[in-house]
């Protein structure tokens, strides 16, 4: 499957990555080659095989539903590029 | 004449420590001195706290000589890979973005490693995120091999492997998502075990994929890595992937011999496309299987062709969304905010003079996201997450993802069959020898065609192992790779230790 730059330029949206044009050009090629490279995957059968997500299928792993402290409010924020006495401080979402 | 102290086995060092022949002071200053001697140069250690370690290795001395009871690894020390949590220093990965990320708690790994009384000397350097082969993916330092310096340490956990090569660690603390550890134990001629996935709890270890990373040791020596795995494996409750399986004590057996191995050999790993000196030095060390009265197999995996097709769709899937965290709010690099709006404000006044909706302009809070990352990551971490994003997207998830799941399902079911008939399969780790700097960095495709021998075994989830079997030509140093049955360590370690003491590779030492 060719991949357009402009395919490209969306999925930078939804991986929330900002690529300059030169990037973009250098990406669609890359990107091109490899996706083509796994394309071969489809000369493969696996109608009847099941998918495997994990090497090792546990399931159900469950815990004592007992409440433990959780991480302090300060060592929580502590590595945050923009905070408050509470919060982290993001760009306003709602408006201005 | 016996080697110098810091060439020696951490095994025999902790012997000495033991009989009280040495301190765990001495030895850490024997090896603080060569990281100072030859770090420059090689580029192991991303940061090395000096005194922290020789505090650490002081405490433990006056607890021994106080009769207090210490710790399995007892004075010795051990590097760790930039990429598990640590309360006591920053976590970078190799990436701008946790650049001065201080995590608040300690990954189970190092817990495990405090409690065990080592003395963490430092941190070594990795292709950011962990994600490439050659560690030039590092955004924080250059490392090279130290059997040759215009040659790459092989990756990601290059640093981790080089520093023991260089005999600047004894023990090392890696990561294997796709051949991470093998591959630069290779590469520097050192000793590196990816365990069963399961084995080593994964809490605390910045996630890249998390189907496919575990945690492993690196040493000169088998003896010392199965010292090193007895320390660090087994289950965590923080971590519910984790397996609630007994650790065997490998070190008490590494060195008893198996009976009666079967060992498989897959023709094609041996063939086209494999360099010649790296296919030699395998072959020989299959003689050298048989002269100890090993019985080799043929066996087929017929879908490891596939390993890198299937990989490269689910490590990169996976990346995308693990990575998805980093977005400069809760922790690690952010943007520079007034720049971002000054470039909103200039887009906007575009769009609305071309006639278009200014709406269609980012908002800040999603602009600010995607500098962030634009910023902070490297072109490699911006590949896969691109790769991952694009396979995930609607219309193409079952082409790629569950395609590739399934055929996954088939490379475990090839080890699982091969793995009836033998007990190991031997084979290279790497189809060449360490290459030189820069020599694939703009072309990625190739550099991960590089993996096809490690990746099918994160895929399987088994255990595998590199052990130095020879040089190149070129005086570079080739790996053999042993594969085993999930949770069967105990006896992989066992066979790779009757390789090593049928040969003298592990003995050999950098010419730094």
């Amino acid at each position: 499957m060719a991949l357009s730059k402009d395919d490209v330029r969306k999925v930078s949206l939804l991986a929330r990555l900002q690529l300059s044009d030169e990037e973009l050009d250098v990406m669609t090629s890359q990107l091109g080659e490899i996706v083509q490279y796994v394309d071969q995957l489809a000369e493969l059968n696996t109608d009847d095989v099941e998918p495997m997500a994990h090497a090792v299928e546990l399931v159900d792993v469950l815990v004592d539903d007992h409440p433990r402290d959780s991480l302090p409010r300060e060592a929580a924020l502590a590595n945050a590029p923009k905070k408050d006495d509470e919060c982290y401080r993001v760009p306003a979402v709602l408006g201005e | 004449m016996s080697p110098a102290l810091i060439d020696q086995s951490a095994t025999s060092q902790l012997e000495r420590i033991q009989a009280g022949k040495l301190t765990s002071s001495e030895l850490t200053r024997a090896y603080l001195d060569r990281i100072g001697d030859k770090d420059d140069s090689v580029g192991a250690f991303l940061r090395v706290d000096a005194a922290a370690a020789m505090a650490t290795a002081a405490e433990i001395d006056q607890r021994r000589e106080a009769g207090e009871k210490v710790g399995r690894l007892a004075g010795l020390p051990v590097a760790t890979k930039d990429i598990l949590c640590s309360r006591t220093e920053k976590t970078t990965c190799g990436s701008r973005m946790l650049e001065n990320f201080s995590p608040p708690y300690d990954a189970t790994v190092i817990d495990r490693l405090r409690r065990a009384d080592a003395v963490l000397i430092g941190r070594t350097n990795m292709d950011e995120f962990a994600m490439g082969g050659s560690t030039e993916n590092s955004a924080l330092g250059t490392t090279r091999n130290p059997w040759n310096l215009d040659c790459v340490p092989g990756g990601s956990s290059g640093g981790a492997a080089a520093c023991v090569a260089a005999s600047m660690a004894p023990l090392s603390i890696g990561t294997d998502t796709g051949g991470s550890i093998r591959q630069p134990a290779s590469f520097c001629g050192v000793v590196g075990l990816k365990p069963t996935y399961g084995r080593v709890s994964r809490y605390g270890l910045v996630a890249f994929a998390s189907s496919l990373d575990q945690v492993g040791p690196l040493s000169s020596c088998v003896e010392d890595a199965a010292l090193l795995l007895e320390v660090i494996a087994g289950h965590d409750a923080r971590d519910s992937t984790s397996a609630p399986v007994n650790v065997p004590a490998y070190s008490a057996s590494v060195d008893k011999p198996l009976e009666n191995l079967r060992l498989g050999v897959v023709d094609e790993h041996l063939g086209e496309g494999v360099d010649g000196d790296v296919a030699s030095a395998v072959r020989e060390a299959i003689k050298v299987y048989e002269s100890l009265g090993a019985k080799i197999v043929d066996v087929s995996l017929p879908h490891s062709r596939y390993g890198i097709a299937t990989y490269y769709i689910i490590a990169p899937s996976e990346a995308s969304s693990n990575l998805a965290r980093y977005d400069g709010v809760q922790y690690g690099y952010r943007t520079d905010e007034k720049a971002m709006y000054a470039e909103l404000d200039e887009e906007r006044q575009r769009v609305e003079a071309a006639g278009g909706d200014p709406e269609e302009v980012d908002s800040p809070l999603v602009r600010m996201f995607r500098r962030t990352r634009s910023e902070a990551f490297g072109p490699e971490v911006k590949r896969r997450i691109m790769l991952g994003t694009y396979v995930l997207s609607a219309g193409y998830y079952d082409a790629y993802y569950l395609k590739a799941l399934k055929v996954r399902r088939l490379i475990r079911d090839d080890y699982d069959m091969a793995l009836e008939q033998v007990n190991f399969i031997l084979g290279p780790v790497s189809p060449t020898p360490a290459f030189r700097a820069g020599e694939r960095a703009d072309d990625p495709l190739a550099m991960y065609l590089g993996d096809l021998f490690t990746v099918t075994g994160n895929l399987a989830g088994i255990p595998g192992i590199s052990v130095p079997c020879g040089f190149t030509q070129s005086s570079l140093p080739v790996g053999l790779q042993l594969q085993g049955r999930p949770f069967d360590e105990e006896r992989l370690l066992r066979a790779a230790y009757m390789f090593q003491q049928a040969t003298d590779w592990h003995q050999r030492r950098a010419p730094l």
